[in-house]
């Protein structure tokens, strides 16, 4: 009624309209904006979530600080926050963590790539159908599962194969990064095939055209194109990668070694703050400041590769679409 | 042939560019070269060796988990309760009980602030300005924090600080809630986009207003979208276990939950963790029986979930 209301009011009275009166509402309509100012808030959830998780970083870790210098922390290896004599250098987790990384990375980029090349480019589309969701379940299996996986499966059997591989079984960094690896192989199979579907036909066919092969297309034309949205799945992997607790917390041990050998048992930041927070460490304490600390360094290394790699991503889709 | 007969000046080069020409047709139109044929051949055979990996990976994480805890099959995991001493009568029960409170307290979170975020940044949101920007790539780089620092913002707020809850099933719902946000606003912005301006056009030019238009037309055709979306993200508040650890579901729980404000609980991905940390095969056979559990429901999920996006997808 209300907006039929407006319409006559713009009626001149010859019936006409009157383009000098505009069809504007003749209510302020505030219901429709306290509906648009609660959607909003709803929106500003996630902006204060970033808040949220930045102050309760950010505040202990001041604390922290307080006490330990920012030279110990970050360049000695003497690690043991929860002795009677603590130490705090935490390079022996930050190792551990890149440890676990660069092996589930060294497994699941080519495995990731190769997958996403064989989709986009080679397979029919019935088997894209069929694989694509098999991925997509992959994607959705809980990261528990990877860990009981690690420890009651792949540990014992590598064992098996190479009986001197790994030093503290059923424990070892490269163990923990083959099952991470498995966990990411999605993330970078995925990004990247829809980046090279992103790539125009023209480009293919251009190619083509001047008498390259196949193989050629693949990997000089469509690859080389989708760079970016490669280079971004990858990133975005090596972040989730980093942030893995559970697999990690079974397969890779709780000794902070100081080494990058795939057969020795580490602990890595995510490790370390899981097994602390569930331990008993009184609040208040040092200890209990250092889960907060090394949090905050776990959101900085993630926080910086995630924008990196999002970033990239909004490049490649300007660029194609 | 015909051109060596040719007494003709031009004999020459005419030869040396019918033979180019001949070379070039055949080089692109006639059969590849064998290096480049077995080339191809191999890198397929490579491609398909990645792909098969992948897909052997997991295939043996079904078949292994299955083979491994066959022998703790028995309604008793859904009966019993956890044990560190009698492996032969422990189960998930009150981890079953708690997960479903916390998937009850998740929906009933995400659903909501989900929609209605994403309601405002499609419908509402000027792109352009530098907060709308701003909330888009907040929600972007929170999909991909890391689960487990969730689990720290919820001890500081709300185990803790702020809403001090303790170590309860609530605290846990609003820690996984923020944690699949983003997954939900990311799946229902993307359900909202499909529906096409000229049904809002339409809408708005019959004279609704524009909560109208979204209310009677956008919400609606968008159900199937968001509906998938809420169900994925459920699924992977489902198998969190990282987050839970730190807001208080490690705590060893006998009984079951009655009161989502009070007393400790537990929730299945974490009694799973609990068992494989056990050093006894017959913990680690639970821990695979309870793998196998939650495969088989998070697997119902998400294939629901596939179906529900396929069957419901509307063409405009």
């Amino acid at each position: 009624m209300e907006a039929r209301s407006s319409i006559e009011a713009a009626r001149a009275p010859g019936g006409r309209l009157d383009p000098s009166r505009p069809l504007v509402a003749s209510s302020p309509r505030w219901g429709e904006r306290l509906i648009q100012l609660s959607l909003a808030l709803c929106a500003v959830i996630s902006v204060a979530t970033t808040t949220a998780i930045v102050i309760s970083l950010l505040v202990p870790s001041i604390g922290f600080f307080g006490e330990v210098s920012f030279g110990d922390f970050f360049s000695t290896d003497d690690w043991a926050p929860l002795t009677a004599d603590p130490s705090f250098g935490v390079l022996r987790p930050v190792i551990g963590t890149l440890s676990v990384t660069l092996w589930s990375l060294m497994f699941a980029i080519p495995v990731g790539l190769c997958s996403a090349i064989y989709l986009s480019e080679y397979a029919s589309p019935r088997v894209r159908k069929l694989v694509k969701p098999i991925l997509e379940v992959l994607a959705g299996v809980p990261t528990v599962a990877f860990g009981v996986f690690a420890v009651t499966f792949l540990s014992p059997e590598i064992g098996k194969l190479f009986p001197e591989f790994i030093k503290t079984p059923p424990f070892a960094a490269g163990i923990a990064g083959l099952a991470v690896g498995l966990l990411i192989v999605p993330i970078i199979a995925s990004i990247s095939d829809d980046a090279m579907k992103a790539v125009p036909g023209g480009l293919r066919e251009g190619a083509y055209a001047l008498g390259a092969t196949k193989l050629k297309v693949a990997t000089r034309v469509v690859f080389p194109a989708a760079i970016s949205g490669v280079v971004a799945s990858i990133v975005l992997a090596g972040s989730r990668a980093v942030g893995e607790t559970m697999v990690v917390l079974l397969a890779a041990g709780k000794t902070p070694n100081l080494t990058l050998d795939p057969g020795a048992s580490v602990q890595t930041m995510t490790a370390f703050i899981g097994t602390t927070a569930t331990g008993d460490v009184a609040v208040g304490t040092i200890a209990y400041d250092t889960i907060f600390a090394v949090g905050a360094l776990l959101f900085v290394m993630t926080f910086a590769l995630n924008i990196f790699a999002i970033r990239l991503v909004r490049r490649f889709r300007e660029v194609y679409e | 042939m015909a051109r060596r007969e040719m007494p003709n000046p031009m004999a020459e080069r005419t030869r040396l560019a019918t033979a180019g020409a001949h070379a070039a047709v055949v080089g692109n139109l006639g059969k590849q070269p064998r290096g480049d044929v077995w080339r191809g051949n191999l890198f397929l055979a490579l491609l398909l060796l990645a792909v098969v990996l992948a897909l052997i990976g997991l295939i043996a994480l079904i078949v292994q988990s299955a083979l491994k805890g066959a022998p703790a099959f028995s309604m008793d995991l859904f009966t019993e309760g956890p044990s560190i001493v009698n492996p032969e009568t422990a189960g998930f029960r009150p981890a079953i009980i708690g997960s479903l409170y916390l998937i009850a307290g998740v929906v009933l979170l995400i659903v909501p602030l989900g929609v209605g975020a994403a309601v405002y940044l499609e419908e509402y949101a000027d792109g352009d300005r530098w907060w709308n920007r701003l909330i888009e790539l907040n929600i972007q780089n929170l999909a991909a924090v890391p689960s487990i620092i969730y689990g720290i913002l919820g001890l500081a707020f709300f185990v803790r600080g702020p809403l001090s809850l303790g170590f309860v099933v609530a605290a846990g719902s609003l820690t996984l809630a923020l944690l699949v946000l983003p997954t939900v606003i990311l799946a229902a912005r993307e359900a909202i986009r499909a529906v096409p301006p000229s049904i809002r056009d339409g809408s708005l030019a019959l004279g609704a207003t524009q909560w109208q238009t979204i209310r009677r037309q956008v919400l609606p055709a968008s159900i199937p979208g968001i509906v998938t979306g809420v169900i994925l993200a459920v699924s992977r508040a489902l198998g969190e276990a990282a987050p839970l650890l730190l807001v208080g579901a490690a705590t060893f729980v006998t009984a079951d939950q009655p009161n989502p404000f009070e007393g400790g609980y537990s929730a299945m991905p974490v009694q799973i963790y609990n068992y494989a940390l056990q050093a006894q095969d017959e913990f680690k056979a639970l821990a695979a029986a309870g793998v196998v559990v939650m495969l088989v429901v998070l697997l119902a999920l998400n294939s629901f979930a596939i179906w529900l996006r396929n069957r419901y997808e509307q063409q405009w």
